[in-house]
């Protein structure tokens, strides 16, 4: 073969891994988590804004979402309609950890943009994210009805994301399994 | 209805750069001389678009014009006016414009300062970097409009990310994107020396300054990026082998390669597809980089702008420059041969074991760069790769590289003639030996192999730069730029690799839990909290620690490491205090509230640190001064 073809080659291979890379939804999936069909961490946090606690195992027998936000995070906000509008669709309830992050702060955002959260734990020093393996904010959970983690998503909610990767693991609906 | 000029400017700066484009490439070809004369006042026409709607934009940013999304995303009222300016470039979309803006002031460089080139060869290369400008001004306007209305508009913006808010960042990327988009001039001028099919030394003198100056920018960019991480980010340290540091160093690495492979094209007319294909490579990396950076393949501190569409574009704009440039080399390289020979000690050997132990150098941090994205791709899993890959594989070739510089430096071109130079040689040898002996006794730190020979390589290069230019001048004899320059960017290396070895060395480093009125102590340091007290800024509020330091007993440092919390983003940043000495940094930050009144202080005291920017600022100096030797200034023409 003629050795002045070798760049161009090389970088044929290259591109393949690269086009191969933004197909596999850039930057999200690239850590996946130990977590996945494992049982969930079990928490109990300071409920957002209330004078008591949540846990996590008080969720056990139903499906939900973790999702990890935090008023710092600029990505956070781009999914916010993205969790409203899951919320409105009733499939399934959206539970907040609200990660290292101020209390009026967080108050004040759920008061401005709407509250898709059936519940929000406030993770002030961040203990319980880093049980979850949390790399950055904005991340969601998925766990099923036996508190086992389906799926995770780093990065920002769309709607693409959610028809391609979280509906398909979801229990079909009462209503679909009806004839 | 300016900032909707701002977005109209963008689109006439396009139509000027496909007309530049293409009368540039096609005018050569059909030997139009009229379609040749029209590409120099393209370039003029598209500078002038590009920069005003920078300006419009910028003013959008001064004069807090909310109803701009980009402005309310990145801007707040409350912000310094250097900050609302250095907001621009803080986010994605305006990095574009910044990117475009500097590529065509590039491009206007080249058409006002190559008067003296064959015109024809100027519009191709003309032609060329109109190209890539079609390319970016496409993208931008395509996926990362910055003029993009919000509207209503906010009362106030989001505020620039306060990560962002310092000189330094300020700074940081217009020098990056100067040396990236500088590459581009080299790249041109590869492309139009393949497409005549014809490369003499001539033409390694036209580039051979260009490339020169980009590396410079490039070099100060990649410092000050460094600098910034160290004492912004509280990293404590010069180098993290992080994605988006790779990103930018993959192409320094080749660009020094290609520094000095024009060095023998243009003296002795050889390795022209080596160079050739370096010129190709250097821009390539600059463009992955933008890639892998923007298009968040890549997972880093930097990925602040993920969008699949955006990484999308990126990617097929990859696919036709780099593409095309290689498919072109595989067509052409071919009938550049050159033929005279050279024996085994000469400078071109010298030079070509440069050039290969930077390009292994540069393949080394592709790979580990590289790697976790394949393996991903293949569906390998997730693999992450840190400084035990880096550290030792890097070193593995750029220490061979560092020790053959210094005999290279004595060597001539053509012939061995290396022994005639061997006092030179040996002497410099020696006295490095001794000077790090005594250093090593000095301050011996238990068995660190590679502390001796940091030292001695580093001293010796610095010794062996300097030695003939100072004969030179102690004799009385003309020294030229070329040799000036030279001379003080090796030493400057050599610089950088004493101070490299001495900070990984010596350093200390604890981090402390500390009430006010405790000390605690870091080897032969020790830290005292003395009091915190809550201060206020422009648009933050901030806990500022005042920190005693003493050394064995005696004080020599206060230093006022600060917490800060900015209102409208609300993220606590971190401000470490740093005393700068002459010899070394004594550094505190201020890490988490312990709780009990105790705080975590982050205490390290880093000999020579300083040098290491110095060093990379001094190695940009010499490239300045060596691109404007005589010989290039010259205005006559070469055909």
């Amino acid at each position: 073969m003629n050795r002045y073809l070798l760049p161009a080659a090389i970088f044929a291979g290259l591109v393949a891994v690269l086009f191969i890379g933004i197909q596999r939804s850039p930057t999200k999936d690239v850590i996946s988590s130990p977590l996945i069909d494992k049982p969930a961490p079990v928490f109990e946090l300071p409920v957002l804004g209330a004078e008591e606690n949540f846990s996590n195992a008080s969720l056990a027998g139903s499906w939900y979402l973790l999702n990890v936000w935090g008023t710092w995070c600029p990505e956070c906000r781009n999914e916010h309609d993205m969790l409203l509008e899951i919320a409105r669709s009733d499939r399934l309830p959206i539970v907040g950890l609200n990660w290292k992050d101020d209390d009026m702060a967080a108050l004040a955002w759920l008061i401005e943009l709407g509250d898709p959260y059936i519940v929000n734990a406030a993770d002030r020093e961040g203990r319980v994210a880093i049980d979850w393996g949390v790399y950055g904010a904005p991340e969601t959970f998925l766990i099923d009805d036996q508190g086992i983690v389906r799926y995770k998503h780093v990065g920002a909610l769309n709607p693409a994301v959610w028809q391609r990767e979280f509906l398909p693991r979801l229990p079909p609906l009462q209503s679909e399994l009806q004839p | 209805m300016i900032v909707e000029s701002g977005h109209f400017m963008l689109v006439l700066a396009l139509l000027a750069a496909c007309y530049q484009s293409v009368l540039g490439l096609v005018g050569p070809a059909l030997q139009r001389s009229s379609w040749i004369e029209s590409v120099r006042p393209a370039v003029y026409a598209q500078f002038v678009f590009v920069s005003l709607s920078l300006a419009v934009l910028i003013s959008a940013f001064v004069q807090n014009d909310f109803s701009v999304l980009y402005v309310a995303s990145n801007s707040n009222s409350a912000l310094p006016l250097l900050y609302r300016v250095s907001a621009v470039w803080g986010a994605h979309e305006g990095s574009l414009l910044l990117w475009a803006w500097i590529l065509v002031g590039w491009t206007l460089a080249v058409a006002l300062l190559s008067k003296g080139l064959p015109a024809a060869f100027l519009a191709r290369v003309l032609g060329v970097l109109g190209l890539i400008s079609v390319g970016f001004l496409l993208f931008t306007l395509a996926t990362s409009n910055p003029f993009e209305r919000l509207l209503p508009a906010p009362p106030d913006g989001r505020d620039l990310n306060p990560l962002l808010q310092d000189p330094a960042l300020a700074a940081h990327p217009p020098m990056l994107y100067a040396g990236y988009v500088g590459l581009a001039v080299a790249f041109a001028f590869a492309c139009a020396a393949m497409i005549e099919g014809r490369l003499d030394q001539a033409w390694a003198r036209w580039t051979r300054p260009w490339t020169s100056i980009a590396w410079a920018f490039l070099t100060v960019g990649i410092a000050l990026g460094s600098w910034w991480a160290y004492y912004e980010l509280g990293w404590g340290g010069y180098w993290f082998w992080d994605p988006v540091e790779n990103a930018s160093f993959m192409p320094w690495l080749v660009a020094t390669a290609l520094i000095h492979s024009l060095a023998v094209t243009e003296s002795r007319g050889l390795f022209k597809s080596w160079t050739l294909l370096l010129a190709i490579l250097a821009f390539s990396l600059s463009l992955l980089g933008t890639f892998l950076v923007r298009s968040g393949v890549l997972v880093s501190v930097h990925s602040f702008a993920a969008d699949p569409a955006r990484g999308f574009f990126i990617l097929v704009f990859l696919v036709l420059v780099i593409g095309s440039a290689f498919a072109l080399y595989a067509w052409r390289a071919p009938l550049l041969k050159s033929n005279s020979g050279f024996e085994f000690t000469s400078r071109e050997s010298f030079l070509l074991f440069n050039n290969i132990l930077l390009v292994v150098a540069a393949a080394a941090v592709f790979a580990g760069t590289m790697a976790p994205l394949i393996s991903d791709a293949l569906g390998l899993g997730t693999l992450s790769v840190g400084r035990q890959f880096f550290d030792p594989v890097f070193l593995l070739p750029t220490l061979p590289l560092i020790a053959l510089a210094s005999v290279g430096i004595h060597s001539s071109w053509r012939k061995s003639r290396l022994s005639e130079r061997r006092a030179a040689i040996l002497v410099t040898l020696a006295v490095a030996l001794l000077i790090a002996v005594i250093l090593l006794l000095a301050a011996w730190e238990g068995p660190k192999l590679l502390t001796p020979i940091g030292l001695i390589v580093g001293i010796w290069l610095m010794l062996s730069a300097l030695v003939d230019p100072i004969d030179r001048w102690r004799r009385g004899l003309s020294l030229g730029r070329a040799t000036i320059g030279m001379a003080l960017a090796h030493a400057a290396l050599g610089l950088f690799v004493i101070s490299v070895t001495a900070v990984e060395s010596y350093t200390r480093e604890r981090d402390l839990a500390l009430a006010v009125g405790e000390s605690g102590t870091v080897g032969e340091f020790e830290y005292r909290l003395d009091a915190l007290k809550m201060l206020e800024g422009p648009n933050y509020d901030a806990l500022r620690a005042d920190v005693t330091v003493f050394e064995n007993g005696r004080q020599i440092s206060l230093l006022h490491p600060e917490k800060r919390n900015y209102w409208v983003q609300r993220q606590m940043m971190t401000e470490a205090g740093i005393d700068m000495q002459w010899s070394r940094d004594v550094f505190a930050a201020l890490g988490e509230d312990l709780g009990a009144g105790r705080w975590s202080v982050r205490a390290q005291v880093r000999p020579l640190i300083n040098y290491v920017w110095l060093a990379a600022l001094l190695m940009a100096i010499g490239a300045v001064i060596a691109a404007t030797d005589r010989r290039y200034r010259r205005k006559d023409s070469v055909e």
